[in-house]
């Protein structure tokens, strides 16, 4: 019995009389008899990294006494990539690339606040195409959709209604077959850049989106009417994991987490970007302050965020095509995509102009794609409402065309917080509860 | 546009007001190139201290907390710069705790959340080569600003805000383990990304990126953060 014993803190102590047990699955009575034998009350137990109902890799601290759980804390950083760091290596535009990785559940919601974020770095944030906007919102509200949806789902799925989430994961299939015909990509879109999106609507798109609402609806109703009065889920998630207002204004969480305690924060609402004071939408709010609470507004949410879809189809039509991008050709990225025989390629038009027409267009372009555009120095911070809470983005420009930093406030790492006053004083098995009812998702956490 | 980017200072009396960014040299990170720019040297410093009116809730805001902090407010409140809309006030560290409660606890000022806690290293800026950047959110009044503190890469110190705002716990968790920024007073200063036993901080400028050079037959393409970039 040599071994190293988990601490809360995550660190290793050497400590020869605390018996140490591995538990994996099945044999979990044999082990608690061991336990017995021994006359261990206290047992701290270690859930996670690899765990199928901790979302990623979480690791949880638990120092159990019988099925209550006395004390709670999470070990994060099995994720951590370095994004940030990594995006001070390439240009501005590269970054988005990177940042869509984080929390790769609603991938374009970060895309978003860090392209806000340098728009308003270049002070360019009256010129995007109102085109590009309502783009953006319609993409930020489909991840929305998207993200509310799995981590309903994978709630679900945790407390084993396989149900569901199979239902949940058929209604963001839906999305994504949307958001793949408009980005080229299922997820990890990369479709927002700095200056607009990547490119507009394609052929059908209009017709497309509207077939896919009713669709989404149709998943939505029947995911409703799974739960709602579901006395088993109900069971499971009334008036467990609660976190109250002062308790959540304490530990500065925020969207579905801090609405469900009865405060119609959204920032959609109180900080309005890409012209959301236009759309008609509620914000919905819950004084129950538990997972359930949490879980029907995210459904609420996905009714809400199907409204501004539907707003942001009609406006799409309504201005026909046109520019999705900046005028500004020294911010604005040159080329355009088309599909060409082998399913993806460049703009024939385009490769046309640099390479036959125009030495200046090559150059241009040449230079933009490898250089890209210089940011003047100086340091912004850009909020939106993400799916999870409220996505902070500090970025801070040396005047090159490369970050000098770049740091997301992840809603997810900040929530996770909460996750030891979820759990303290409550049962092992709501200990999973708690964890789908934050949502976060481990690589937007560790990044 | 970089070139243009001439940033007029504004001496706030007896101090250097401007944060110094990056001394640029050359234009592609290698020396001996044959562009000829190689010799270049050009210092990039963030805006200058701003002078009254700063417009919009701001002169609000510093007037009230200059109040709450009666005779200490000239050496508390090093300078404070209105940039892109935004409102950076800089905080000697000395002080960071009785200004931060104040802005918590004030009516006028409600600042209820302080959206955690970012690290940026500034090697060239001497003396103060470390900050830590406060995004500070009003919910109460919809108003958000910035707090930044500045430190000695030799004396990285500064007191831990846990207490006022027990939402930074993590946040200075990986200040400290990215930057090396030591909290005072935090409940458990411990590395949170990486692992406990790593040795360095990766965020700061004289990290390398790491990565391992490409090999292809007869060549080799260095890792991205050694590569000729443009800057």
């Amino acid at each position: 019995m040599n071994n190293p014993t988990a601490q809360a803190t995550g660190s290793f102590v050497e400590d020869a009389d605390v018996p140490e047990y591995n538990v994996y699955g099945a044999d979990w009575s044999e082990t608690v008899e061991e336990a017995m034998r021994l006359g261990q009350q206290r047992i701290v137990m270690n859930m996670g990294p690899q765990h199928p109902s901790t979302h990623g890799v979480l690791r949880v601290m638990l120092e159990i006494e019988g099925e209550t759980v006395t004390e709670a804390r999470a070990g994060i950083g099995y994720l951590h990539t370095g994004i940030e760091k990594n995006m001070e290596y390439r240009t501005w535009t590269q970054g988005v690339t990177f940042c869509t990785r984080m929390d790769y559940v609603a991938s374009m919601t970060q895309e978003l606040a860090y392209c806000l974020g340098i728009e308003k770095l270049l002070g360019i944030t009256d010129d995007i195409p109102e085109r590009a906007s309502i783009l953006r919102v319609l993409m930020a509200e489909l991840t929305r959709i998207g993200s509310h949806l799995v981590a309903v789902g994978t709630g679900g799925n945790e407390l084993g209604a396989t149900t569901i989430m199979t239902t949940a994961f058929i209604g963001r299939e839906e999305t994504f077959k949307v958001i793949e015909m408009i980005t080229g990509l299922r997820t990890n879109n990369n479709y927002i850049r700095p200056g607009g999106v990547s490119q507009g609507l394609p052929e059908g798109g209009i017709e497309a989106l509207r077939a896919m609402v009713p669709e989404v609806k149709l998943r939505l109703d029947e995911l409703s009417a799974l739960q709602m009065e579901n006395p088993i889920l109900k069971g499971r998630l009334k008036n467990v994991a609660k976190v109250d207002l002062p308790a959540a204004t304490a530990l500065g969480i925020t969207g579905p987490i801090l609405r469900a305690t009865g405060l119609p924060y959204d920032l959609r609402k109180a900080e309005p970007y890409c012209g959301y004071e236009t759309y008609d939408f509620q914000v919905p709010t819950s004084t129950d302050s538990d997972a359930w609470a949490r879980m029907v507004l995210r459904m609420e949410e996905c009714y809400e965020s199907l409204k501004i879809v539907e707003q942001c189809i009609d406006r799409l039509e309504k201005l026909g095509d046109g520019p999705v991008m900046v005028a500004d050709k020294k911010i604005a990225w040159p080329a355009q995509l088309s599909i060409g025989s082998d399913g993806q390629g460049n703009s024939p038009e385009h490769i046309r102009h640099i390479m036959g027409e125009s030495m200046e267009a090559l150059i241009h372009h040449f230079k933009l794609v490898t250089e890209g555009f210089d940011v003047p120095a100086g340091q912004v911070y850009q909020a939106i409402e993400g799916p999870k809470g409220l996505l902070g983005v500090h970025l801070v420009s040396d005047g090159g065309a490369k970050p000098w930093r770049a740091h997301f406030r992840d809603p997810g790492f900040n929530n996770l917080q909460a996750l030891s006053i979820m759990c303290e004083g409550g049962q092992v098995a709501d200990v999973v509860v708690a964890i789908a009812s934050i949502d976060m998702v481990l690589g937007g956490v560790d990044r | 546009m970089s070139d243009n980017n001439e940033i007029q200072p504004v001496e706030a009396e007896g101090r250097s007001p401007l944060t110094l960014i990056n001394v640029r040299e050359g234009l592609f990170g290698a020396k001996g190139d044959t562009s000829g720019f190689d010799g270049l040297v050009k210092p990039v410093q963030m805006p200058g201290a701003s002078e009254r009116p700063y417009g919009e809730w701001f002169d609000g805001v510093v007037d009230v907390l200059e109040e709450l902090l009666g005779d200490k407010a000239a050496e508390a409140i090093e300078y404070v710069v209105v940039a892109r809309g935004e409102l950076t006030l800089y905080i000697a560290r000395d002080h960071l705790y009785e200004v931060a409660q104040h802005l918590r606890d004030d009516q006028d000022l409600r600042f209820e959340m302080c959206l955690g806690v970012s690290g940026v290293h500034y090697p060239a800026d001497k003396g103060r080569e470390l900050h830590a950047v406060y995004p500070m959110q009003s919910i109460t009044h919809n108003r958000r600003l910035r707090v930044e503190v500045a430190v000695d890469d030799n004396d990285p110190h500064i007191p831990s805000l846990c207490a006022i705002y027990p939402m930074n716990n993590w946040h200075e968790r990986e200040t400290w383990d990215f930057f090396g920024i030591i909290f005072d007073g935090h409940p458990s200063l411990a590395r949170i990304e990486m692992p406990d036993d790593w040795v360095g901080h990766p965020q700061r400028k004289d990290y390398p990126l790491g990565g391992i050079p490409i090999e292809y037959k007869g060549a080799e393409v260095p890792s991205p953060g050694e590569r000729r970039q443009y800057r």
